[in-house]
């Protein structure tokens, strides 16, 4: 007796599901939308490119989903049933989906913050002229220790994970500096911009949130926003990015 | 005739637009276009000039490789094959000419100032190009109307073809120089803006070869895609089983030789971005983290289709294989390989997010997921996806084949041969090693105790050498199949797993160091192509085959994808034109001209994909007027005298020939 073998499409519904509930419900913190799509459309080209290689493969995986458009008057009442209650879904849910579209929603669009915008072009060439003094280093660090406890790590911390007592209160957290994907891959010039220009510093391709990091060039002169970048990366034991 | 009119109307035209210089009169900084937005016209003109220019520079590099090898092997029918080609640039070469003369006008018309400043610049330049494009045109109409009259000259009609590449690159660089220095412009004096240098230093500006490069190969992808769109679409209207089998074939080579353009073509990129950073660190945060890092993503969506198509298209061509058989069941594998780090290099770091999977997410990084945004993450599956397009072709290289000749009964000659080659290659890797194990961590700006994690590429290299020993050693001992997938399997290992992962760490505490790392696994993957191709060759020396190639036997979703590959490419390039020209952002001249025209401001994605969609359907719908005229002229040209009689053997060569012409 023949081996019975689950019918291609089966397969392919299985593993398109299977993948589905990988990506949308195992994974956490749950995945953007814009990642699920991604990931799904990429499996599905995988899927359908390989039932399409062979002729035979593909004669069997299409062959079910055409009777089931043409019908068959061959097939139990059951069959038809399901049948007319598929295609009448299809209408439905083209019409679901075209009322979700149009319903007015308070939801801003999904969008890709830029976290680490383009300077200003003046910005790039900056060097940190404090280093230009090395026997006044140890004093650099001291001034620009005093400067964070006295002004950040409210909101960036005491341990520079961005964990401070106000961090929790803001939308855009305040950044980690722990991490490697923030001052570590930074050029000094550029931590310099942002401590002096702050949240309204950033360009349009850095909202729609707009950032409750403040503006210190109103309130702390170069020096101290020269030393307290210093003393950051002092503190968190990366060095600033340089380019070749 | 009509061509060769047709070609001298052209130059005329830019003898014009070359002189219009002197005529530009500079006070008016600017000019709109028939009253409509200068810029968007700008802009699509020099995109169709610049699709136009990738296929003419991109199709007589194949033309004239395919002409060498049926010289070679003597078989008419690669002559053909070539002859086909050449035919398609004969009227395409006409409408580069046009869309350049054209663009010139439009630039000097409407950008007056801004030309007369560049013009400043590369005036000699500019000359010495109009004469290049002369000799370029000249030789192309002499390449293609004495193809038959020069058949017993083969030798010198080569040489013909020769000229044209040369010219036509030469041609591409003096024009890469322009666009350039607008990136990165030298020898300007910095208080008055003045140009001081001299037009070669403005030429060898630091952009220049890394465009020149990536240009190169991309014309070369661009150029084989293109005409295997013309294969298929002739395939599809194919009346003849004999005509099926010739396109089918034709196909095949297109995409072979876009493939080839390809692989390099990653690298390439990275290394113009590298250069792109070192020189403005800005137009560098530009490009991969601000305004332009949503372009890479659709970039990164395109060449995933490129890669995926066309191996699906090798996939598909099993079909024509008796023998393929043995070799399908790795199909599945490779496929979900492919789809795999495809996952991975789409992956973005900074992730579109809604306000609500915004705070869901805890941050605008994924905290596991961020890590394939990452470019070492990228840089490994990269290299895993070429690896398995390769083995695709391989495997489609070797369905055919029954067993080779021992090598140890192939003589002296294949020895050395393959003895020589390893040595080069050992000593490619091997100087690398050397050099990162001597590499001085100032070098990159880091301090000494970093030289540490110099050590493990460099260590890696010396396992990559001596395993290719081992597989040369195995192919001696006429074991050269496990040898070839020995390494193959630790060029895998070393690059994806352990060089992937390697690079997060180096990215944390030393990244500068990371360009070498991706340089490594580069060197690491070109040698595993390079050592597995000559193995392979060595190893199927002389094989029977299993049964005859059976061309013209494809399902016709195969042939579409051969369009959509063409699509694809012509998005692709087209975005890409984009990216470049857009980095400058509101500067003319980057850094030194601001661009002061109402168009400066920089094109939101809508608009750039509404006109890059513009210029794909301009360019396609041109080509394939072309096209049809080609086929049209070609029809009555070859009705009277020679019928399908007179080609008794117009059917393509078998699949041994092929093979050769491949490794
Ligand atoms: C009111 C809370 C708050 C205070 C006080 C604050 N910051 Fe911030 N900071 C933020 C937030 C929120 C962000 C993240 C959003 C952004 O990039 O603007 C941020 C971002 C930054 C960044 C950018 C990191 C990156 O990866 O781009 C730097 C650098 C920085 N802060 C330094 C400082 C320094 C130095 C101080 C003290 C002088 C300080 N901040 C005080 C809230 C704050």
């Amino acid at each position: 007796m023949p081996k019975r073998r689950i019918p291609i499409l089966a397969k392919v519904v299985g593993v398109v599901i299977g993948i589905y509930i990988l990506i949308r419900f195992v994974i956490q913190p749950p995945l953007p939308f814009s990642l699920v799509f991604m990931y799904m459309s990429l499996t599905v080209v995988g899927v359908l490119v390989y039932v399409s290689i062979y002729d035979d493969v593909w004669n069997e995986f299409t062959l079910p989903i055409e009777e089931f458009f043409r019908g068959r008057s061959d097939r139990g009442a059951v069959w038809q049933g399901v049948r007319l209650i598929v295609l009448a879904m299809i209408p439905l849910f083209i019409g679901w989906g075209v009322y979700n579209k149009v319903k007015p929603s308070y939801n801003p669009p999904a969008e890709q913050r830029v976290v680490h915008p383009a300077p200003p072009f003046e910005v790039a060439g900056l060097n940190n002229p404090l280093r230009q003094r090395p026997e006044k280093y140890q004093d650099y660090i001291k001034l620009g220790s005093k400067i964070y406890f006295q002004n950040c790590f409210y909101c960036h911390g005491d341990r520079f994970d961005g964990e401070g007592h106000f961090a929790h209160g803001f939308n855009l957290p305040p950044a980690n500096f722990m991490d490697a994907g923030t001052i570590a891959q930074l050029q000094e010039s550029f931590v310099f911009w942002r401590v002096s220009t702050g949240g309204p510093g950033l360009p349009a391709e850095s909202t729609p949130w707009n950032s409750a990091m403040p503006k210190w060039e109103d309130m702390l002169n170069t020096e101290e926003r020269w030393a307290v970048v210093m003393y950051l990366y002092e503190q968190t034991g990366w060095k600033p990015r340089t380019w070749q | 005739m009509r061509y060769r009119k047709g070609a001298i109307t052209l130059l005329a035209l830019i003898g014009v637009a070359l002189a219009l210089p002197a005529m530009a009169a500079p006070e008016e900084a600017y000019r709109t276009f028939l009253g409509y937005d200068s810029r968007i016209a700008i802009w699509i003109i020099a995109e169709l000039h610049l699709m136009f220019g990738a296929f003419v520079l991109g199709v007589p590099i194949f033309a004239v490789t395919i002409e060498i090898i049926g010289w070679k092997t003597k078989d008419p029918r690669y002559d053909k094959l070539a002859y086909e080609f050449t035919q398609l640039l004969s009227g395409a070469f006409g409408f580069t000419a046009t869309l350049g003369g054209l663009l010139a006008f439009s630039l000097f018309g409407l950008y007056p100032k801004f030309m007369d400043y560049l013009s400043g610049v590369f005036h000699d330049v500019m000359y010495i190009y109009a004469l290049l494009f002369f000799v370029e045109s000249i030789t192309l109409y002499l390449y293609y109307y004495l193809w038959h009259k020069m058949a017993k000259q083969k030798g010198l009609h080569i040489l013909l073809g020769i000229l044209l590449n040369v010219c036509g690159t030469v041609i591409m660089m003096v024009a890469n120089s322009w666009a350039s220095f607008m990136m990165s412009p030298v020898g300007i004096a910095k208080d008055t803006n003045q140009f001081i240098g001299s037009a070669w230093q403005a030429m060898n500006n630091p952009l220049w070869h890394p465009l020149n490069l990536h240009r190169f190969l991309g014309n070369v992808a661009f150029g084989g895609f293109v005409c295997g769109a013309y294969a298929a679409i002739r395939y599809l209207g194919a009346k003849t089983q004999e005509e099926r089998a010739h396109y089918d074939w034709m196909g095949y080579i297109g995409n072979f030789c876009a493939v080839c353009g390809l692989i390099p073509l990653p690298f390439a990129g990275y290394y113009l971005g590298r250069e792109v950073y070192s020189n403005s660190a800005v137009m560098g945060n530009n490009m991969m983290g601000g305004a332009f890092s949503w372009t890479f993503i659709i970039q990164a969506i395109l060449i995933g289709g490129l890669f995926i198509g066309s191996n699906y298209y090798l996939w598909i061509g099993m079909h024509r294989i008796p023998g393929s058989e043995r070799y399908t069941k790795y199909i599945k594998f490779i496929d979900i390989i492919i789809i795999l780090c495809f996952a991975v290099w789409l992956t973005p770091h900074n992730l579109p997010l809604s306000a609500e999977e915004q705070i869901s997410v805890g941050g605008q990084y994924h905290p596991t997921l961020k890590y394939l945004g990452l470019m070492s993450g990228k840089n490994a599956v990269v290299n895993f996806i070429i690896l398995s397009t390769f083995l695709s072709f391989l495997l489609y290289r070797r369905a055919n084949l029954g067993e080779g000749i021992p090598f140890s009964k192939q003589g002296a000659k294949s020895r050395w041969i393959l003895l020589g080659i390893a040595a080069g290659l050992i000593l490619i890797l091997g100087s690398y090693s050397n050099y990162l194990f001597h590499l001085n961590p100032a070098a990159l700006d880091l301090p000494a105790d970093k030289a540490k994690y110099f050590k493990l590429p460099a260590i890696l290299l010396l396992v990559q050498i001596t395993a290719m020993l081992v597989a040369v050693a195995m192919t001696f001992m006429n074991r050269g199949k496990i040898g070839q997938m020995l390494y193959l399997g630790i060029t895998i290992i070393d690059i994806t797993f352990v060089l992937g992962v390697y690079g997060y760490i180096v990215m944390a505490v030393a990244n500068p160091f990371l360009r070498n790392v991706a340089v490594t696994q580069w060197m690491t993957m070109m040698s595993s192509l390079v050592l597995v191709t000559t193995l392979d060759v060595f190893l199927f020396k002389g094989a029977p085959q299993v049964g005859e190639m059976t061309w013209g036997k494809m399902p016709s979703r195969s042939q579409y994808t051969l369009i959509f590959l063409c699509v694809f490419i012509v998005m692709l390039i087209g975005l890409m034109g984009f990216i470049r020209s857009g980095l400058r952002e509101n500067w003319h001249i980057y850094g030194v001209m601001q661009d002061t025209s109402p168009g400066s401001w920089t094109p939101d994605n809508a608009l750039m994909a509404k006109v890059v969609s513009a210029c794909g359907l301009i360019f396609l719908s041109a080509v394939s007027f072309l096209f049809w005229l080609t086929s049209a002229a070609e029809k009555k040209a070859h009705k009277p005298d020679e019928g399908p009689a007179a080609h008794p053997k117009a059917a393509p060569p078998a699949h041994e020939k092929t093979a050769r012409s491949r490794s």
